[in-house]
């Protein structure tokens, strides 16, 4: 198993907490993990996004050219790595903030009202746990939902760690509703 | 050694017993001699570490006998920074002309001076560069004719001559800054009482200061040794007043205390 | 043994420079390398050690300068175009044969260039970089964890041969966060009677790259420098080896160039194709007569690197002519694609190519 993920959206969206969090829910089950942010002036404008390697071999190069899997926050984000998919490659894509909804046929397209579902829970800043969610129950073999439950202490400062409860609710909730959409 | 024999005047202990390499006429030999007298009597010449600029003062380190540095031209104050981080405790000296401190030095200069650095600066100020044969330097007087400057500085067209002190006067962190002269014996004295005050200062771990020196270069200037001392009092003086332009010992003292 | 962490390479790095007991860091901010200062501010504190920004790469060098002289273990870091800029200080240093770790987390030049990693400063590692005859062992990290386990070597390498040790990694290494088991510290450690301390009980010291008398003095210090570049390059030769054993394709590469080059050792192998990979870990010195003994085994050489020929020349060196060497390089930021460096291989394999062109 080897999937190459980049996650894209506006900076605060938690693009960069979300690859950590299925990279150190991953290295702890013994996989091999890499993770690397878009870095410098790039972070100011437009899309801020990471690239996350999870593989059973060693990892050559953390750069990702053709993804497998896109987690899109945002529209920008769409509209840069939607041509980047490779053939058969999965993008879960945020419709409550998207506007221009994906268009390729050669893909598995999933549509999550990410922001949504956030806002349900009172808070604007957890979309990318609702994606997490979406993304474990497509990707199984990425890591089971239990070892991402475990590693949201490690990853979360301190500081934040009181949201974490939030947090696993919007979790799971994108798990669920990934559900409903494979079922329709 | 009998009473009658005392010495009124000897080589201080801590200036080397060898030829010098400096001209007729020069003041480096001068400053040389009251660094060594001032770290003799404060007993600091075990534990001081004096850093030689790029220029003529480059073999300083082999006149005074304390531990001797290399900087790269302009940098003294930066390895002054890094040793004296390293050894809090120990006397750290940058010796500088003024092309080192005031033209490819003046970030080092104005930044270990804003940084408070507990280190003392002592500024040969003859404005001229003496080491690589007499062009401008950033202290180099209106009119003044250098190998680089063979119509007379102009400052429409190079600026004036900079004031260190005044321009490190700007600053908040420095706790001593003086200008004093060498050019006779009167001005010896009174440069010989600021570097001890300078030096005592960075004994007792009160921070930065700086002691700039106008002093004389008859080789470059092309005058006989006499005549550049003159100079130093007719034409430098009037542009670069000899001056206390901060003496703040007591509040840094609090300060040191507060923290 | 420690708890494995994700982090990222300059982290890494940082933390296994406090783990080695380096307490004294200047340096000034620049991209890629950005993490490392952020990280040292917090933890300098926190261990008693001096963190100062510095206002220039000219100072930072100069202030690690001073306080090698002083006998302390000290540290800096830059990128790119400020390396270009502490290449006065490296050569001081050099001369004055003081001890330091140097960090270069490359980018892309020539000029402002752009943040994305590249190996493009390979020649100005190598080669010294600033003027006069002088060396800098210069070691390669291919992750986070080699990030953290070449900063500990490096510190004792500068130790026991009084000089300064380039850590050179591309911007892709530094900004990976990776699986990082923390190293030990050696416990190694140096006297140093040469140290600025003041002489308390001694004659003084001095320390100066400035050789002038007599006449001779000069070439004398460089014959004494030569000597122990010499001493250096028979110690302190680093490689690492993948299938080599019986390759017939030797790929030739370092940091994220070699990550990539191992993966196509291994899809080349599945196909049938016996390749193997020559990875230098010490870039100087460079290991050219293992790589010399290698590539005459193997008889067709390829360099992988993301520069456009600075590595392929101590690879020729090191070859001498015995084979023939290809070159394949991405500059820019741009990483050395797998596809490409595989149907490079097939292709003179389809061609049944007894000798490799020449770049």
């Amino acid at each position: 198993m080897t999937e190459e993920l980049i996650i894209a959206g506006f900076g605060g969206q938690g693009v960069l907490l979300t690859g950590r969090l299925l990279c150190v829910a991953a290295m702890r089950l013994g996989k091999q993990v890499s993770h690397i942010p878009s870095y410098g002036a790039e972070m100011r404008g437009g899309t801020a996004n990471c690239s996350v390697v999870i593989s059973d071999e060693d990892i050559a190069s953390p750069v990702i050219e053709r993804p497998s899997i896109v987690i899109a926050l945002n529209g920008p984000s769409v509209a840069k790595f939607e041509p980047r998919l490779r053939p058969g490659g999965l993008l879960i894509w945020n419709s409550s903030l998207v506007k221009q909804a994906p268009t390729r046929s050669d893909l598995v397209l999933v549509s999550l009202d990410a922001a949504d579902r956030s806002l349900s829970e009172g808070t604007e800043r957890a979309a990318n746990m609702a994606a997490i969610g979406a993304l474990l129950k497509l990707k199984p073999d990425i890591v089971p939902m239990e070892a991402v439950e475990a590693a949201l202490d490690e990853v979360i400062s301190a500081r934040n760690r009181k949201h974490n409860p939030v947090n696993l609710r919007i979790l799971h909730a994108g798990y669920e509703i990934t559900k409903t959409i494979n079922a329709a | 050694m009998s009473a009658k024999t005392i010495p009124m005047y000897k080589r201080p202990e801590g200036l080397t017993d060898v030829r010098t390499h400096y001209c007729a006429g020069c003041g480096h030999g001068i400053v040389h001699k009251l660094i060594a007298e001032a770290l003799e009597e404060l007993e600091v010449l075990d534990r001081t570490i004096l850093i030689a600029p790029v220029g003529c003062a480059v073999l300083a380190y082999n006149y005074i006998e304390v531990d001797g540095l290399e900087a790269a031209h302009g940098r003294a104050p930066a390895v002054a920074t890094g040793l004296k981080r390293a050894l809090p405790d120990r006397m750290v000296i940058s010796y500088q002309g003024d092309g080192d401190l005031l033209a490819i030095g003046t970030g080092e200069t104005i930044h270990a001076a804003n940084r408070g650095e507990d280190i003392t600066v002592i500024f040969v100020n003859n404005a001229v560069y003496g080491m690589t044969g007499g062009q401008m330097a950033p202290t180099t007087l209106e009119g003044q004719k250098t190998l680089t400057s063979p119509y007379g500085r102009n400052p429409a067209d190079v600026g004036f001559p900079i004031r260190a002190c005044e321009v490190l006067d700007t600053l908040e962190s420095p706790v001593y800054i003086e200008r004093t002269s060498v050019h006779n014996p009167a001005s010896v004295r009174k440069t010989k009482k600021a570097i001890l005050k300078a030096l005592k200062y960075q004994k007792d771990g009160l921070g930065y200061s700086f002691v700039e020196i106008l002093s004389m270069c008859p080789t470059n200037w092309g005058v006989e040794p006499v005549t550049g001392a003159e100079w130093v009092k007719d034409a430098m003086m009037p542009w670069f007043t000899l001056k206390k332009f901060r003496d703040r010992p007591e509040e840094k003292k609090e300060e040191k205390q507060a923290s | 043994m420690s708890k494995t962490l994700l982090m990222k390479g300059n982290e890494a790095l940082a933390e296994a420079a406090i783990i080695a007991g380096c307490r004294h860091y200047f340096a000034y901010p620049i991209t890629p390398q950005n993490e490392i200062p952020a990280y040292l501010s917090r933890r300098m504190p926190e261990v008693g050690g001096t963190f100062l920004q510095a206002e220039s790469e000219l100072a930072a060098i100069s202030m690690v300068l001073g306080a090698a002289a002083g006998g302390v273990r000290t540290m800096t870091s830059s990128s790119s175009p400020g390396m270009a800029l502490k290449q006065e200080g490296i050569s001081y240093i050099a001369g004055s044969e003081l001890p330091c770790v140097l960090v270069n987390v490359m980018r892309g030049g020539p000029g402002l260039g752009a943040i994305a990693g590249a190996q493009g400063d390979y020649f100005q590692a190598t080669r010294g970089g600033g003027n006069g005859d002088y060396r800098t062992i210069v070691l390669a990290p291919g992750s986070a964890q080699e990030l953290a386990d070449f900063t500990i070597d490096a510190f004792d390498l500068a130790d026991e041969y009084r000089i300064p040790v380039l850590i050179l990694a591309d911007g892709y290494i530094g900004q990976m966060s990776e699986p990082v088991v923390l190293p030990e510290p050696t416990g190694k450690t140096f006297k140093k009677p040469w140290a600025l301390t003041g002489a308390k009980g001694r004659s003084k010291n001095i320390i100066a790259s400035m050789k002038l008398i007599p006449d001779t003095a000069l070439e004398e210090h460089n014959l004494h420098l030569q000597e122990k570049y010499d001493l250096i390059s028979e110690n302190v030769r680093r490689i690492e080896t993948y299938h080599t054993d019986d390759a017939e394709w030797l790929i030739v590469a370092y940091g994220t160039a070699a990550r990539i080059a191992r993966k196509a050792v291994d899809r080349l192998r599945a196909e049938g194709v016996k390749a193997g990979l020559f990875r230098p870990l010490s870039l100087w010195p460079f290991p050219d007569r293992e790589l010399y003994e290698l590539a005459r085994n193997a008889g067709k050489v390829l360099t992988v690197e993301m520069s456009l020929g600075q590595l392929v020349e101590d690879v020729k060196l090191s070859v001498n002519g015995a084979v023939e060497v290809d070159l394949y390089g991405r500059a820019g930021g741009a990483v050395p694609a797998l596809d490409d460096i595989i149907e490079r291989i097939k292709s003179y394999e389809r061609e049944n190519h007894t000798h490799v062109q020449a770049s």
